[in-house]
Formats: structure tokens, sequence, C-alpha cells
């Protein structure tokens, strides 16, 4: 069993948990994710990991209560245990000094997994230049944290509530515009967002690295689930990735994919909230 | 007594009823057509039965307590050979291995060898006996098994016997590997069988710690260097899905079987949304390849409600490589098999999902290097089958995350893990191999032979190093 130690309602619907899992903190690296699951009857999902304290034995994983699966786990309070909780699985991010200008870019809660990469390539002694957009202000996380650790932080959000208004590609765009020299940019998000800064990068010739989260099981290799077609070949999300060459992944099919279970959410979703808390 | 041509047939549900519930397929003997069954036995002066067994179990011996209605000794001679014998009863391919070389089968049907094996298994893990901890030395030394598999759970299971302290590190959160998480339900039963089989190792002594991914949580050298251990057994068995690389795999409703299987078997999918993963079925399935595990996402899928289901093979009827009693199963439960075909592309329609399944008919040629007829395309002969959903189930490779994170264990260049054959000796000293990570893709009961043999060859290195 592994227990929740910290709890907190970032915004409407978006978690921020901290479970405790010793070993998966001593060997998590930036860029990695976890499975979990939340009870008996639970099915395995796969969080990326929003950060890893070493001395307290704990990861740090941000959600948002959408599905059925992420909504039973937003349920769960501090002092709880949840079964499941293996990792570090996946590859863990290229990092290393010297690789120049560094622009990290989250989409909603997609902030809370480039945060690690952030951080680590800021560590190595990048130059890192953060993007952080939302729908409006209210619901942007982990301003404190990226400011922290970044160089620069641009915000962007749909409404203009805050920064500006505009998307993602917007800011990425005054970047360029004003004649800053990008040697990498690392993008994790929804996928029409990391889609859109790909299609922006592409022409410039910017190498992209995008983190994915498609569907799977098991997270080791074993189902496929999370095939993903990256240039002319088939590669397993779990353990090729999750990150790949952005300029080189099919978001077409990556997108329709993520819908093939979407009537049966539908169901699990109206499922968890007649019964509560009793499955 | 005049011999009796025919083996005891083992009472099953009837095809109609079963194909749509989960529930065992063969309900087992009872003890009167058990010792019926025993009494074929001819108990041969020189009994060929035990050389086709992988773990050398004392055929004629257990056979003939079942004869003398002593079922308890029976079992006690099996699990001095096999630790899994409730699975290995219902698993086995029997006709290829002790049964083949069974005397009767040359005039007739051989003895049952399988179904007795099953009925003193179930018959022992019905009496819920306590099992009596093993008392291990306080300086006894440490084993590391990874992989809760077949090949893991008997090699720890011999080690445990054999006084060493054996953990067993699992990745998922489960144990039993392709027993819980590939070979369905109506097959092979999880929690009255799989589980049990399990729980009495541990009772017995041995630790099981699942969602510990080796490779990832802690190296095989960690393993060795800084938690105390004095010997690897990796058993992490094949697992990587083969996909056809046909145009179309990407498509919605197409499914390795293995992610199909594991679904249903190991999330408990069937009880959606009771259970919270779900799985997708449409009305009508075809089913690639032509082994057990084709047999079971064919079955599986009418289970889940399919109406039409198709096993798609390139190659004839003989040369299946399914057990011929899970061929005769599916064929009664009404899956549809067409063979010589070959699947060339999935054809999706505008909403990315799969519409149909374009095949090639085929004929056989010259022999290949396997020995069986090669498949050849007749030019020409594409046509559509009307399918919503695809499951590849053409095989798996092996896994490389041990591998590719313990170095100087040499692997070939398929991925295996180079182990030799007698003792499952890897290149690193130490460090065993067995079963499918070791041979590719192959039975239970061959794993559980690796494992057994490995765990031998474990003791010996840990003797010798005292």
């Amino acid at each position: 069993m592994f227990k929740i130690v910290y709890k907190k309602e970032l915004s409407p619907g978006i978690f921020h948990m901290d479970i405790e899992a010793p070993r998966v903190a001593k060997k998590a690296k930036a860029g990695q994710f976890i499975v979990l699951r939340v009870d008996e009857k639970g099915e395995r999902i796969p969080l990326t990991i929003a950060d890893f304290d070493r001395d307290n034995g704990t990861i740090t994983l941000i959600f948002q209560a959408v599905g059925a699966s992420t909504m039973e786990l937003s349920k769960r309070n501090v002092g709880d245990s949840i079964v499941d909780f293996v990792g570090p699985l996946g590859q863990p991010s290229e990092i290393s000094a010297g690789m120049g200008t560094i622009v990290c870019i989250g989409g909603g809660i997609g902030v809370a997994p480039v945060y690690p990469i952030a951080r680590a390539m800021h560590e190595a002694g990048n130059k890192v230049i953060s993007i952080m957009g939302a729908r409006s202000k209210d619901i942007l996380i982990f301003e404190d944290r990226m400011r922290a650790i970044s160089d620069e932080v641009l915000i962007a959000t749909d409404d203009g509530s805050y920064g500006i208004k505009g998307f993602v590609t917007t800011a990425l765009q005054q970047l360029v515009d004003r004649g800053e020299k990008i040697d990498q940019v690392t993008a994790i998000g929804p996928g029409i967002m990391m889609k859109s800064v790909c299609d922006a990068t592409r022409p410039l010739g910017i190498k992209t690295i995008v983190s994915l989260n498609p569907i799977m099981v098991d997270g080791t290799g074993m189902c496929g689930g999370c095939r993903v077609q990256v240039g002319d070949e088939m590669k397993f999300a779990c353990v090729d990735g999750p990150e790949f060459d952005g300029h080189l992944v099919d978001f077409g099919n990556l997108m329709s994919r993520g819908r093939m279970f979407r009537e049966e959410e539908a169901k699990a979703k109206d499922h968890v909230c007649n019964i509560g808390l009793g499955r | 007594m005049a011999l009796i041509l025919e083996k005891h047939k083992m009472p099953e549900q009837d095809p109609k009823l079963r194909a749509r519930n989960f529930q065992e397929v063969a309900l087992g003997y009872d003890e009167e057509t058990a010792v019926a069954e025993a009494n074929r036995c001819l108990t041969c002066k020189n009994p060929q039965c035990r050389t086709g067994c992988p773990v050398d179990i004392n055929i004629p011996a257990f056979i003939s307590k079942i004869k003398e209605r002593d079922f308890d000794s029976a079992i006690g001679i099996i699990k001095e050979s096999s630790s899994l014998p409730a699975v290995c009863g219902r698993v086995c391919p029997q006709e290829n291995q002790c049964e083949k070389h069974c005397v009767l089968a040359h005039k007739g049907d051989a003895v049952a060898i399988g179904r007795l094996e099953r009925f003193v298994a179930d018959y022992q893990l019905d009496k819920n006996e306590e099992v009596k901890p093993i008392e291990f030395a306080p300086d006894a030394q440490k084993v590391a098994v990874i992989g809760a598999g077949p090949a893991g759970l008997t090699c720890a299971g011999d080690l445990a016997r054999k006084g060493y302290r054996v953990t067993i590190f699992e990745a998922l959160h489960v144990a039993g590997g392709v027993l819980s998480y590939g070979i369905p339900e109506f097959r092979l039963p999880k929690d009255k069988i799989v589980k049990r089989e399990i729980d009495n190792l541990q009772k017995m002594g041995v630790t099981i710690e699942v969602n510990s991914i080796v490779g990832r949580l802690f190296t095989v050298d960690e393993l060795m260097d800084e938690m105390g251990f004095d010997a690897v057994f990796v058993g992490t068995g094949a697992g990587l899905p083969h996909f056809m690389n046909i145009p179309g795999e990407s498509l919605n409703g197409v499914y390795s079987s293995n992610e199909f299987l594991t679904r249903c078997n190991l999330m408990k999918a069937y009880d959606f949304p009771n259970h919270a993963t779900p799985i997708k079925i449409g009305r009508k399935v075809a089913v690639v390849g032509g082994g057990n595990v084709a047999m079971d996402a064919a079955r599986t899928s009418l289970r889940l409600g399919a109406e039409k289901v198709y096993i798609v093979y390139r190659r004839s009827e003989a040369e299946l490589p399914a057990r011929a009693e899970e061929v005769h199963h599916a064929k009664e439960e009404g899956i549809d098999f067409k063979l010589l075909n070959n699947p060339v592309e999935i054809l999706g329609d505008e909403n990315g999902w799969v519409k149909s399944l374009k095949c090639i008919r085929m004929e056989l040629g010259e022999p290949d290097a396997s020995g069986r007829r090669r498949p050849v395309a007749i030019e020409g002969s594409e046509f559509e089958l009307d399918v919503d959903t695809v499951i590849m189930a053409i095989g798996n490779g092996p896994n490389p995350i041990v591998a590719s994170t313990t170095p100087g264990m040499d692997t070939n260049k398929r991925g295996n893990i180079i182990a030799d054959e007698e003792t499952g000796a890897t290149t690193k000293e130490g460090v065993f191999a067995g079963g499918d990570i070791v041979t590719g893709a192959a039975t239970v009961i061959l794993a559980m032979g690796a494992g057994k043999k490995a765990a031998a060859a474990i003791d010996e290195y840990l003797k010798s190093k005292k």
C-alpha cells in the first residue's frame, strides 16, 4: 500500500498529491512516469512524475479529475493509501550541460511534468525559458516553482486574464521574433498543443521534444496499447518513450487513439458518480 | 482385464452455454472416473511417459497411488517435481509430452495423465490444508528471482525447498505472469487455482514483491552488490507483442493479443464498469494467428459478446500451432477458421476505426526452415473480411528492460538472453535465466522445466561458493 502524505486542490478539479514510495523516489528521473491503481477494482493509470523527494521518499503527482479513475483518486485524502504504485517507467529526459537555450513549454497540467525537466536543464547549466499556458489565470499551476528554476517565464492565457492573450505558440513566436536563439524546445500538454508547437518549430528547424501520454495498460512494454507512429517506425511510448522527436510524431493518429475508449470512459464516469466511493 | 482403448471423457460445459460465460470449460474428473482412468494404466516395466515430462514427474508412481485411492500420496509424488500441478494439469500440451509416449497411444488413447494430475491437484487444493512453512537457517543464502511467471515460480519453489531465502520481484501488481494476464479464466481459473498455488508458495516461505520492475527500481548488479542476493534467476518471459507491420495497425479497434487478454484476464474488463478497466469489442472480430494465444483471444471475444469471430491463419489446419484440444473447443463454440489467408492491410472508416481486414489467399509450397510447408500468396486473390475488431496474436518477443541494464549478461540478436541449456547459467557470474526470455515464446511447462534446472544449478553454484 502507498500512502498519500500531501493533497491540495490547486484549482478546481486539478490536484497535487504526494505519495510515499521511497524506492521509486530514489530512482526517479526527470521525464519518467509511474503507473498506479487506486483500489482492487481500479484500472492502471499512467501519470508523469511532477517531482520527487529522495529524502522524504515521495513522488509528486499532478492530475486532473476528468475520468472515473482520476475522480476516484481525487477522493482519497492524506493518510489514505492506494493499492499499487509502480515505477519509475520510461526513458528519462536527455539532459546535459552545454545544450544551450531550452524553451520548456507546459500547457494546462502539462506544466507539472515539464517542471522537473526544466529544473534539471537549469541545474545542468542551460538557459531555461519557460512558457506556461492555461485557459485562464485561475487554472494556472506551478507558477512559483517554474519561476524559481527558469531564467525567464512567459505566460499565455486563452482569455488574456494573465500574461499574453493567446496560446503557448503565441509566446513562442514572440521569442522567435525578438531573435532569441533557441537550441531545443520541450513541450508537454494536450496533443493538439504539442502538434501546434511542432508545426511552429518545424520550419525553423528547432529540435522539439514532446512527452506523450497515450492509453496504456501495464506501462512495461507488454500490451502495445501505447504504440505511436514516429517517422517510419512504430514505437511503444512506455519503453521507447515517453519522449520523442515531435517533428516525427503522427499526432493525428495519437489523438484518434486517445479516443478509443471514449464511450466506455463516459460509462465508467457515470458509474463512479452514481455509486460514489462504494465501488 | 480387457484394454479400454478410449480415455474417460471429462465433463465439459455445453459449448453454446460456455461460449457466453467465463466459467471453466472443462469440469474435471470425479473420484470414480479418476480411479477408472488410472486403472487403464498398464504399469509398464519400462515406462516411457516420464521421458516426455519436462519436469520429470514420476508418472507411473502417482497413477499407481490413484489406483489405490491414496490421493494424498499421489499429489505428494507430483509435488516432488512440480510446483504448480493444478496449473499443469490444465494447460500442458500432454498430447505432445507424457501422453505421446504412453504405450496405449499405439493402440488407442493414451492414459489421460493430464486429467489425472488435475484431479489430484484439485483434490488437495480443495482440502485447504495448512502449508508448513520452511524453517530457514539463520545464515541461509539469498536468491532473487525476476518475474513471477511459471519459470520464476518453479525456480523459487525448488530453491526454497532446498533452504534458500527467495524473493521474487514481479513487475505487475499480481504474481503469476502469463498464468494471470494471459491464459483466460475459462481455461485456468484465477482465484480458484492460480492464486491458491501462488499463496501456497508464499506460505511455504517464498517472498513475492509485486510492483517491482528490476532494471528500473534496481539493477541486477544492485541486487547482488547492495541488496545481499547471492544469485539471481531471470525469468521475465516473452512479453513484447509483435505486430505484422502492415498498414492500419494503429487504427482504433486493433489490439495486440497481450493487450486484449491483459485487459480481460488481469484487469477483469469483462466485469466493466464494476472493474474500472474498459474493453471494446466489436460485432465481428478477426484474430490473426494460429497458436494457443489466438484461440484464447478468439474464445474470449465470443464471451465478451462478439457475434462473429474469425481465426485468420496463413497456413492450413495441420500447421496450427495450438493444442488440438483448444482448436476443437474453439470450433465447438463457433469460431470460424479462415485458414490459408494472410492479412495484408487493415482498412479504417472516416473516424479511424477498423472497418475491414484485407487478406490474400495462400497455398502451401515447399517446406521451409521449420519443416512446415511454406505458405505462398496466390496473386490477385485479395478480399476484404468485414470486421470491426482485429487482434494480433502472432507472437511475442523478449522485454529488453532487464538485459539492457545488466552489463555482462549477453543476449542473442533477437534479444533473448544467452543461457546454458542444462543449467541456465548466463554469461554473467551468479546470474541464471530460463523460460521464454531464453527460448522465445514457448509453453508453461517448458518454462517450468527451465526454472527447475536453474534451481538445481543455482544450488550447486551456491554450495561451491559457501
